[in-house]
């Protein structure tokens, strides 16, 4: 062995390219091996809205961060300590976030002089040759196209098939740095190529590729040390990697299963919340009807033409389509049947940045309708955190006979954590019962009777005889349903619609404090900041500061006891990638004042400003 | 030639023996006196106790409108729903039991301009749902704005001296969306309303029956040249499968072929007989073309059911298919093992 050996706790590596490049399969791979190998990890896929935008671009750049540890962490990391550039524009973009003294491997094959001016360095520079830039970072140039064409010289395939295996080679190098096998990417790639695609020389490629990239990597003495991140201590059971899209679709399967129920799963496709649908319409075993709508408005009215005739109805959009749902959403509160609302949030507003992260849609879910129209909102908290929220939402919205807004966004939909497995067997069951003839007084059915707990009336269905009845946009008479154009009938149904949504704050769990349960400082968190949050408090806490956190997964109806943790600290620190949406809420409604921390730049929360400004209003 | 009866009435042996009175609920109907949708209603309402189905399988969707009320007047299930939405969440319903009887009731506003994407869409995909729309030409709850069938020129509170929008031509719309079922009635004509609503129930795909509806407040008279006793012999055409297009106050006129375009002819005159005629065929497409250009003055409007293809099969079925075919070749479910996936690790 010609390097040492060094042993660190955390590594985080980012893979960078053409969007053609593969970074995310790549990063992918490297993340499911380091799984496999027993390090906690988190991701982050970033690429951009366009599918292959001009070759050498800057905003062509497609890349995936990975933070693998031996520790429990919530995020994939802060400051790169190591990144791999497959070409000019992947090394413009994501410099700055690699740390000084980092590693950064480069392909110096693509620095050439027409790639360089591409992505808009000035004529005649390479950073490759800036002295700087070789001082800053610990930089390794590796002529990867070449290299790569060499080891494959001999196999007889075509040069673009061997240029397309670049990234294994890049790949290659990088497991040798971190001590990882090559055994379960060489069965990805035989599974891939040769048993899915019928092209065994493809995957034979791929795989020599990977190999010239490790024994490159052993022998060319470019490293000055090997780096080992030891498996971390987890509690045992069954692990898998997860992300949260498809944690969402797990999620409401399971919740369908719990409830002896079909699901219709109506959407129009949508970034980030395409995998949703995907997922869904891979599950038809489970009686998962998955139906393609043609736009937003008709996919949220089939998802409550189905909940009335007695499936569960879920749509899934993002924050375009949330708003142009926003009509149905009414008709569906108004005619109280279950219907799920999955929004993958995105950055915006119009089509802002489609495949970037934001938490800005919550006040459009509590108010982007007309007129008074409350329903529950909740929001999972990471990736796995979807699997059980999805089962949340299913269940909230069947038990108070109301729609269900799922706030989750496109960082934890992409991003992937390892998950323990549940066991299905001890998840509760839905219970739903469906009213006949022999409940009713007399035989007159009573649609909009109320349970006397929840509020909630009847789900009587279709093909029920006896129990015809008629249910519809225009205002309702209590009880009976019939059209009623009666103020006081309004007054009292608006109240009751409301009274209702309140009410489910009896059926959801009560917010927890993490650390003292009263003191000088509560940081309060909603949705998928969780992982950023809690390792910024872990940071300030080590820098011997008390502080207390809380985390809302339901935001409407709030925890029971929320104003009660709210006013048993002196300041209330809200961190939102909005300008205060959760704040507004909170002042609103307990006329407690908060301190915001509000960064809006399409992409999660770094651990470190947290840390920063949480800090701040510590010592001010 | 019909479709095939459903084979679940078929087999139906206990089946109620309904009336119209069965079919109608206890709310006061509040259309303005002497509207056309009185006269669908009761067609509907008479109509229903001859189809073999169980009231409890019947549900009524609606948009918004004045034929959107429709709902809240039949004695099934019922959803009066929000603008121009209302097939989109019918295709929810006949998806999530396909065994219930779906049937769509609504204005031209909201079945052709603010929900005309989820018409064509529908009608596409051959959901298996009934739609009658109610023409009256006119914006009706809303006091008499042009609608998206008016005419070129019409005069309404937002078109003061004229609207210039073309109208949308609602058979020609149907057979660009491949529907596979596409009829026009009167909304008097109680015989011909009563046929058209049976074959289109008992078809088996989207059914598409355009009513030529009055609104006698605000577009009185917009069918009489299609409607009245003295125009509509000449102004209109009955087509019936199997039979020559013949047409007229005297049943003497015909339409028959000139050069592959159609042509009104007198029969008799320059040894014209009926045996030069269109002879209609229901299954034919290109007929269904032909009809949905056929427009007054220049010809008779065909009338009845024009167009019928029973063979395509509806989106429906093929999902509930899809779905039984996975389930079928899954065998035992195991959820458990779906969680897991299958790159799961231990640690112990």
């Amino acid at each position: 062995m010609p390097s040492d050996q060094t042993t660190l706790d955390t590594v985080v590596i980012r893979f960078c390219g053409d969007s053609g490049d593969g970074m995310q399969l790549t990063g992918g791979q490297f993340t499911d091996t380091s799984a496999l190998f027993g390090n906690d990890f988190a991701t982050f896929p970033d690429f951009p809205a366009e599918i292959r935008a001009p070759k050498g671009t800057t905003f062509g750049v497609s890349g995936f961060q990975v933070q693998f540890s031996s520790n429990d962490i919530f995020t994939p990391g802060d400051r790169v300590n190591a990144m791999v550039a497959m070409n000019p524009a992947g090394f413009k973009v994501n410099i700055d976030e690699v740390e000084p003294g980092g590693i950064v491997i480069v392909n110096e094959d693509e620095f050439t002089k027409v790639n360089l001016t591409k992505c808009g360095y000035l004529d005649g520079y390479n950073p490759l040759d800036d002295e700087e830039i070789n001082l800053k970072y610990n930089l390794v140039k590796v002529p990867m196209s070449r290299m790569t064409k060499e080891s494959l010289a001999d196999s007889g395939m075509g040069a673009k098939d061997i240029n397309r295996c670049r990234n294994m080679f890049a790949l290659g190098i990088v497991y040798w740095l971190y001590e990882r096998p090559l055994d379960h990417t060489k069965d990805y790639l035989t599974k891939k190529f040769a048993i899915k695609k019928k092209l065994p020389e493809v995957a034979k490629i791929n795989i020599r590729a990977l190999e010239a990239g490790y024994y490159f990597g052993e022998t060319a003495e470019v490293f000055p040390s090997r780096y080992r991140v030891p498996p971390a201590k987890q509690e045992k059971g069954t692990y898998r990697q997860i992300s949260g899209n498809e944690a969402t679709v797990l999620g409401l399967v399971t919740a369908a299963q719990k409830a002896t129920k079909s699901i219709v799963y109506a959407s129009y496709p949508i970034t980030p919340a395409s995998g949703v649908i995907q997922g869904m319409s891979h599950l038809k075993r489970f009686g998962i009807k998955s139906i393609q709508s043609e736009d937003e408005i008709a996919a949220i009215c089939t998802a409550i033409g189905a909940s009335f005739a007695g499936d569960i109805g879920v749509t899934g959009t993002s924050g375009p389509g949330l708003a142009l749902k926003g009509e149905a959403m009414g008709l569906a509160l108004m005619l109280e049947l279950p219907l799920v609302i999955v929004d993958v949030q995105r950055a915006g507003p119009a089509t802002g940045l489609p495949t970037k992260t934001e938490q800005a849609d919550l006040l459009q879910a509590m108010y982007g309708r007309h007129c008074e129209s409350p329903l529950i909102i909740v929001a999972p908290r990471s990736p796995s955190d979807c699997f059980n929220m999805a089962i949340e939402a299913v269940r909230l919205s069947v038990e108070f006979m109301c729609p269900v807004i799922y706030l989750s966004d496109g960082y934890i939909a992409n991003g992937a954590e390892p998950w323990k497995v549940p066991m299905v067997d001890q998840i509760p069951e839905i219970k739903i019962t469906h009213p006949t003839l022999a409940d009713t007084d007399g035989g007159k059915f009573l649609p909009y009777a109320r349970d006397p707990d929840t509020l909630s009336r009847p789900w009587a269905i279709p093909g029920t005889p006896g129990l015809e009845h008629r249910v519809g946009s225009l205002e309702k008479e209590a009880e009976t349903g019939n059209v009623s154009y009666d103020p006081d009938n309004h007054d009292k149904m608006v109240r009751l619609r409301a009274e209702k949504v309140a009410r489910a704050a009896q059926s959801i769990p009560l917010l927890e404090v993490d650390g003292d349960p009263s003191g000088d400082i509560l940081v309060l968190g909603w949705g998928g900041t969780y992982g950023s949050i809690t390792t910024a408090i872990e940071q300030v806490r080590a820098n011997g500061h008390t502080v207390s956190s809380a985390h809302l997964q339901y935001l409407n109806p709030f925890p029971s006891n929320t104003e009660e943790v709210l006013r048993s600290f002196k300041k209330v620190i809200i961190p939102e990638i909005n300008l205060g949406q959760l704040s507004t809420l909170i002042r609103a409604k307990f006329l407690i004042d908060t301190i915001g921390i509000n960064i809006v730049k399409g992409k999660p929360f770094q651990v470190g400003t947290l840390v920063e400004r949480i800090t701040e209003v510590i010592e001010s | 030639m019909s479709s095939e009866p459903r084979t679940e009435a078929n087999k139906s042996t206990a089946l109620p023996i309904y009336t119209a009175k069965d079919y109608t609920t206890d709310q006061d109907v509040r259309w303005c006196p002497g509207c056309g949708d009185y006269a669908v209603l009761s067609a509907v309402r008479k109509a229903f106790p001859g189809i073999a189905r169980k009231k409890e399988d019947f549900v009524f969707v609606s948009g918004i409108g004045c034929a959107a009320r429709f709902p809240y007047y039949m004695e099934t299930y019922g959803m009066h729903s929000i603008h121009g939405r209302g097939l989109a969440i019918a295709t929810g319903v006949k998806c999530a039991n396909p065994d219930l009887e779906v049937c769509m009731v609504s204005g031209d506003g909201d079945l052709l301009s603010i929900g005309g994407n989820h018409t064509i869409h529908t009608m596409r995909r051959n959901v298996d749902i009934t739609i009658l729309l109610l023409n009256n030409k006119i914006y009706g709850l809303t006091k008499g704005q042009y609608s998206p069938t008016s005419e070129t020129g019409k005069v309404s509170p937002t078109s003061p001296v004229g609207s210039i929008d073309y109208p949308v031509n609602p058979i020609a719309l149907a057979v660009a969306a491949d529907c596979t079922f596409i009829a026009r009635s009167l909304d008097v004509d109680m015989k011909g309303m009563d046929a058209i609503i049976k074959r289109g129930i008992a078809h088996r795909g989207t059914s598409f029956v355009e009513v030529y509806q009055d609104c006698n407040i605000f577009n009185h008279k917009a069918w009489f040249y299609a409607s009245q006793k003295d125009t509509m012999h000449e102004n209109t055409i009955k087509v019936v499968h199997g039979e020559p297009l013949i047409f007229g106050n005297d049943r003497d006129k015909g339409i028959r072929f000139n050069n592959g375009r159609p042509e009104i002819v007198t029969i008799g005159d320059n040894g014209i007989s009926e045996s030069d005629l269109i002879v209609h065929d229901e299954t034919d497409r290109f007929l269904a073309h032909m009809y949905s250009q056929m427009r007054h003055p220049e010809f008779p409007e065909p009338m009845g059911i024009l167009h019928a293809d029973p063979t395509k099969p509806t989106y429906n079925d093929l999902l509930i298919q899809q779905v039984e075919d996975a389930k079928n070749q899954a065998g035992q479910l195991d959820l458990q093992a779906l969680i897991t996936g299958n790159e799961s690790w231990e640690v112990k």
